[in-house]
Formats: C-alpha cells, sequence, structure tokens
C-alpha cells in the first residue's frame, strides 16, 4: 500500500507476470519525485530504469508464468529513490552479460536493459542468485 | 497493411518521413505492432530512405530501441538509409548510453534530416 509521511513516499505490491500492470506501478513513485521537486531529467532516468527492471523480472526471470509473482517496493525521499524489484526465477549474473556497445554486438537487438539501468541510476545492486535487484537514485547536487 | 495503427507516414519526394502516434512508446504490444508496422515499410512497401521523426515521443524502453535496430538492419540489407531527427533531449541521451548515435545519424530538425539523404 502506498504511505506518505514525514519519513517519505513508499509502496509495496505483489504483481502478477504482466507487463502492463507492472510498467502502471511507476505512476506513484513519478508523482511522487514531482511532489519533492526532482529534476525532469532523473524522473525519465528513474521511469526508464524501473521499466527495464519491470519487464526483466517478467519476461526474463518468471517467464510470463501465470503462477509467478513479482514484489516491488518503491520508495521516495527529497534526496533518494529506491526500486527494489524480485521476481520468482532462478536469477542471473548481471557480469555475464556481454556489453552491447562493443562494435560487433552493436546491431543485435536485445541486452540493452541491464547496461542502461546501471548508467541511469546512482547505484544497482543484484543480489544472488540475481532474482531480485535494488536501485538507488541520489539526488544530484544543485547547480 | 493497408492502414498504420502507431505510424503516420507522409511521403516528401522519394524520402518518407514516419512520425510516432504514441507519446510514450511502453506497452509490449504495442511495441510489437510498431515494429511489424515499421518492417512493413520496408518488406511490404519497398521503401528505402526513411526519415524516423521523433518529435512527440517522450518516453521509449530499450524494447523499442530493439525495433529500431531490427529496422536499420533490414533496411541496410535492402540498401537503403534509416535516419532520425527531433529526438526528446532524453531520448536523445539513450542512443548516446546505448552507442546507437554510432548506428544512427540524428538531426535536431524535420527539414535538417531531411537534408542529410
Amino acid at each position: 500500500m502506498a504511505e506518505h509521511d514525514s519519513g517519505g513516499w513508499t509502496l509495496e505490491r505483489t504483481i502478477p507476470s504482466e507487463t502492463a500492470i507492472g510498467s502502471e506501478l511507476v505512476s506513484g513513485l513519478l508523482a511522487a519525485m514531482q511532489e519533492y521537486a526532482w529534476p525532469a531529467a532523473e524522473l525519465f532516468h528513474v521511469q526508464l530504469a524501473y521499466e527495464e527492471a519491470i519487464v526483466n523480472a517478467i519476461r526474463h526471470g518468471n517467464e510470463f508464468a501465470a503462477d509467478k509473482t513479482v514484489q516491488v517496493r518503491l520508495s521516495c525521499t527529497a534526496d533518494e529513490v529506491r526500486i527494489e524489484i524480485a521476481d520468482m526465477g532462478p536469477g542471473f549474473d548481471p557480469d555475464s552479460l556481454p556489453d552491447p556497445r562493443a562494435e560487433d554486438r552493436l546491431e543485435v537487438p536485445g541486452g540493452r536493459g541491464v547496461m542502461l539501468i546501471h548508467e541511469l541510476m546512482s547505484e544497482v545492486t543484484y543480489h544472488p542468485p540475481g532474482n531480485r535487484v535494488t536501485m538507488i537514485k541520489r539526488r544530484p547536487p544543485s547547480p | 497493411m493497408a492502414g498504420f495503427e502507431r505510424l503516420v507516414v507522409v511521403d516528401k519526394e522519394d524520402i518518407s518521413v514516419v512520425r510516432f502516434v504514441d507519446r510514450k512508446i511502453i506497452d509490449a504490444s504495442e511495441i510489437e505492432q510498431l515494429g511489424a508496422e515499421l518492417l512493413s515499410l520496408v518488406d511490404i512497401q519497398q521503401r528505402k530512405r526513411l526519415l524516423l521523426n521523433f518529435e512527440g515521443v517522450e518516453f521509449l524502453s530499450s524494447a523499442a530501441l530493439n525495433k529500431l535496430i531490427t529496422l536499420h538492419t533490414r533496411v541496410k540489407r535492402a540498401g537503403g538509409t534509416v535516419r532520425i531527427c527531433n529526438l526528446h533531449p532524453q531520448i536523445r541521451e539513450v542512443f548516446a548510453i546505448t552507442r546507437l548515435d554510432r548506428m544512427f545519424e540524428i538531426a535536431s530538425s524535420e527539414s535538417a534530416g531531411l537534408a542529410m539523404f
């Protein structure tokens, strides 16, 4: 359930393996970020990292299985956004993925989600066996 | 494919200017449809000079990028060219992060994009 108090905004949900339902959840987080006056570019980064992670959890983790769920925890304060997504798949080793930016892989579709997440967020941790990810975005210093 | 649901295509001489209906390209089934419509431009309609105009598009995921990469490969194989224009600054950043700005020539406006052919 979503809560909003002096400790910030939080939301915790367990959702079925459906990408449309997963994608919708981020709207509450984006609204909270706007309330805390986060810069628009950071909203874009957080939405894209979330979208990539939730689709990975549902598609690659749970393989769209109807009997598997995804746990999502989102929180936002003035200084930090935290996203935690856990699927029921076997997990994976993010370090084993080839770099999609390599010259010989540039024209290969797919494999850009994990790299984008790392580039867009301040801190990313895949917890062994790799079916739970924690992503943190810290507010950049004011110019 | 008689008409498009995700695209609007306008011919400017021998260049097809392709605009996108969706402001946010996120939904998985819509992305699949978008990919099929893009490929039909080449495979069925035999268009070889495409300018993808992203004006009004505020968000897209890597699933949508995959469709652009597949389109690029298909057009290149057919001896054609895909160029891109009017990218939202944040999407332009995504092209830089993924180095897709090395695959696609990107113009700031439609007129500049047309001039690149």
